[in-house]
């Protein structure tokens, strides 16, 4: 999918990179030809030598790999744009290396009609700098009561069906949608955390919570879901990815059920990886986050459960909310914080502590999603697409919310040391974004 | 009464938890409230001390005792106070409360007082405007002024407060007063104990400092201090109780539980009180009980915080 105007017809070599393909654990100097939007061809051949009537980039030694894949991206459009529009959505994936986004159903309307993933479809190809998909709602209005259409917004682009924010608390109707996507062969995302135990509550129960005066819920909402729908995967067959978990009590039921062979994966938001309820301190409501940020056993164990590959997928669960839902005491503010520009930042300051490797991380940013999703990109790899980002590894920076492209402000990195940022992404081979160092510093 | 080794005076801007407050702290605002006592039993209780300046009681929540004894406690110090009257505010009509704090601020008052439903809210405000915040109450979170003066009355009951032992019994889950009097009890080296069914106990209940018991005949043990808590009239029916009937046999103060506690033990009472629920109207009325000197103080405790506030109000 070529983005902005003509598409490539000249080829562009990547001279002197550190090639890392998280699809085969490749990390190794070499050089990488784009032609016409795809990956021509790569190797150590390259690393010195480009091809004649090919443009040549120098990649100075920095990593050259596959741009991340974000698959649970929460936007404006339609309905909220003063918070987030998939144009300037699409900006700050571009900043932050996420070269395709899947937007999430909560806009206003729902989306859970075909002309409403025709809409953004459109939408995005004429305003996104990056590719986006849509995901598609698995009820209608995310009421968790009736099944959408889900065979026809499927054929409509729909990449996968997921009930948003929420979780559908009758396990009759998640047992059907298991069922009818089958025959699908559908992706289901859920939201885990049981809507009866989580009521009123604004963030982790315990001692942070009860010193804070605040409602706490139990980690118990979230396992007790993600157990049903471990049961009904068992039951049904249906292909399930719990959307992001928070503590070490899930990630055993996700690994029980890998065990047996099921079809089901998980994924972790970035802030459940790096940040934990202490860093809530009086009431930052950019921390206000669901499910709510946990203890630090807890976020060392989704640290732990990525590495291993217990968990499968990393998402920034970018959720833009305005100041006129934030800048309210913590009780009475909305959840949610932005990220994919802070993604890949983020992350690396896992790699930074040693806490994991880097072709582990990248995995879960890359072909994890692609494989689950069904895409072509998140590889390096002849005729894939030229989603590419160059990152230096070591570029040391701080956060300013002011300076971050998403529309909404809510970044609960903001004023945080960086290390490593994004020097260049490309989508389809053409440059969508380009570090410039007047840009920030 | 004064402790003169620990003399350490109260500086602070705003005065919003009783996490941080240290013994030193504490005993002067007690001392001040003292004489602020005495000062409140004379024909003339008119001071000077904040002559000039003005105080907002900004209430959005409602409340009788805790207004009017800062109400009180603002004019006794010369002070012009005004009330903000919520029902009639611009919150109604869908202003934030930052921008009600800003505009509040704009009309340039000296103190403000806060109650707000929310916790953290009263922070919040007092992180937006230029004059002294004082928290009357946030949410589950705190309530300093009741604390202390829940610590006042002890100490001139008992004339002491180290080493003995306090039991807060009801609702702990919903209270900022338990949460208040834990730290500021605990800072001046009483034994806290806190009772109550584990519906109405917070998750860690045990990590804030106190020894937990579900059951009343063994929480008052022993007991100097027998401090109840209100029972919110919508949390009695089947949510966190099952009825007022089996709250009042479990956990209700009555002739029965206290003969557990030490023949001198107080009996206390944040108001307003649930006669028939949490406490016995005969207890509410026994001799032990120290309910309406805790409003006394109530004034007292405030007018010293007041005074000690206004020490560090610019232009002083």
């Amino acid at each position: 999918m070529p983005k902005n105007g003509s598409p490539a017809q000249d080829a562009t070599t990547f001279l002197n990179a550190r090639l890392i393909d998280p699809a085969t654990g490749k990390d190794e100097p070499g050089g990488l030809l784009v032609r016409d939007g795809v990956i021509a061809d790569m190797g150590s051949h390259l690393r010195r030598n480009a091809p004649e009537h090919s443009k040549v980039v120098d990649c100075k030694g920095h990593v050259l790999c596959p741009g991340l894949i974000d698959m649970q991206v929460f936007t404006g459009e339609p309905g909220l744009e003063h918070r987030e529009t998939l144009k300037t959505a699409s900006h700050a994936a571009a900043a932050g290396g996420v070269t395709t986004i899947v937007v999430m159903p909560d806009t206003e309307p729902v989306i859970d009609q075909v002309a409403l993933v025709d809409f953004i479809q459109r939408r995005a190809r004429d305003n996104a700098l990056v590719n986006v998909h849509v995901m598609a709602a698995m009820t209608r209005g995310l009421k968790g009561t009736e099944m959408t259409e889900i065979g026809l917004l499927k054929r409509a682009g729909a990449i996968a069906f997921s009930n948003g924010k929420s979780s559908v608390a009758n396990a009759r109707v998640m047992r059907n949608v298991l069922l009818y996507g089958k025959d699908h062969a559908t992706l289901i995302v859920h939201h885990t955390e049981d809507p009866h135990l989580t009521e009123g509550s604004v963030m982790n129960a315990g001692e942070v919570a009860t010193r804070l005066g605040l409602p706490g819920v139990h980690k118990a909402a979230e396992t007790i879901v993600l157990e049903r729908d471990v049961r009904l995967v068992e039951l049904t067959g249906g292909r399930y990815h719990a959307a992001t978990l928070s503590c070490a009590e899930s990630l055993a039921v996700v690994r029980a059920a890998k065990a047996k062979g099921l079809p089901v994966t998980c994924g972790v938001s970035i802030n459940h990886l790096t940040l934990n309820e202490n860093d809530i301190g009086s009431y930052r409501t950019f921390l206000r986050l669901r499910p709510p940020l946990r203890c630090e056993e807890d976020r060392a164990a989704m640290v732990r459960g990525l590495a291993a590959g217990d968990i499968d997928v990393v998402v920034s669960s970018h959720d833009p909310q305005d100041a006129d839902v934030k800048r309210h005491p913590f009780a009475e503010a909305a959840d949610g914080a932005i990220g994919l520009e802070t993604l890949l930042a983020a992350g690396l300051r896992l790699y930074h502590n040693d806490e994991i490797g880097l072709v582990a991380l990248l995995r879960a940013l890359t072909i994890n999603p692609a494989r689950l999703l069904g895409l072509p990109s998140g590889r390096l790899d002849k005729g894939a697409p030229a989603d590419l980002i160059l990152v230096d590894l070591g570029q040391p920076w701080v956060v300013d919310r002011a300076l971050l492209r998403a529309r909404s402000k809510n970044s609960p990195f903001d004023e945080s040391r960086m290390q490593g940022r994004v020097l260049a992404t490309m989508v389809a081979g053409h440059t969508v974004y380009q570090y410039a160092q007047a840009d920030r510093d | 009464m004064t402790n003169p080794v620990a003399k350490v005076s109260f500086v602070r801007r705003h005065l919003l938890t009783c996490e941080n407050l240290s013994a030193g702290e504490i005993n002067a605002l007690l001392d001040l409230a003292d004489k602020a006592a005495e000062n409140n039993r004379q024909i003339n209780k008119k001071r000077d001390v904040l002559r000039g300046r003005t105080l907002i009681n900004l209430f959005f929540e409602a409340s009788t005792r805790t207004q009017s004894s800062f109400e009180l406690a603002g004019k006794r110090l010369g002070a012009d106070v005004m009330n903000m009257n919520v029902s009639t505010s611009s919150v109604q009509k869908g202003e934030t409360l930052i921008d009600t704090a800003m505009t509040l601020n704009a009309m340039r008052p000296d103190i403000l007082v806060v109650r707000h439903h929310a916790a953290g809210a009263v922070e919040l405000l007092a992180q937006k405007v230029d004059c002294s915040v004082i928290n009357a109450g946030d949410g589950a979170h705190q309530h300093p002024t009741q604390a202390l003066l829940d610590v006042l009355t002890i100490r001139r009951a008992k004339g002491r407060i180290a080493g003995l032992t306090v039991a807060i019994c009801g609702d702990i889950l919903h209270s900022r007063v338990a949460r208040s009097n834990i730290n500021v009890l605990n800072t001046m080296g009483a034994r806290v104990r806190i009772v109550a069914p584990s519906t109405l106990l917070p998750p860690a209940a045990d990590r804030l400092g106190a020894e937990v018991f579900t059951c009343m005949n063994a929480g008052l043990e022993g007991a100097d201090i027998v401090m109840m808590l209100r029972l919110q009239r919508e949390r009695m029916q089947g949510s966190y109780v099952p009825s007022t009937r089996e709250y009042f046999h479990f956990f209700g103060l009555d002739h029965e539980k206290l003969a557990r506690a030490k023949p001198d033990a107080l009996i206390m009472h944040p108001g307003p009180m649930n006669r028939g629920v949490e406490i016995a109207s005969t207890i509410a009325d026994h001799s032990r009980s120290v309910i309406r000197d805790q409003v006394e103080m109530g004034v007292a405790v405030r007018m010293a915080v007041l005074e000690a506030m206004a020490r560090q109000l610019p232009n002083h």
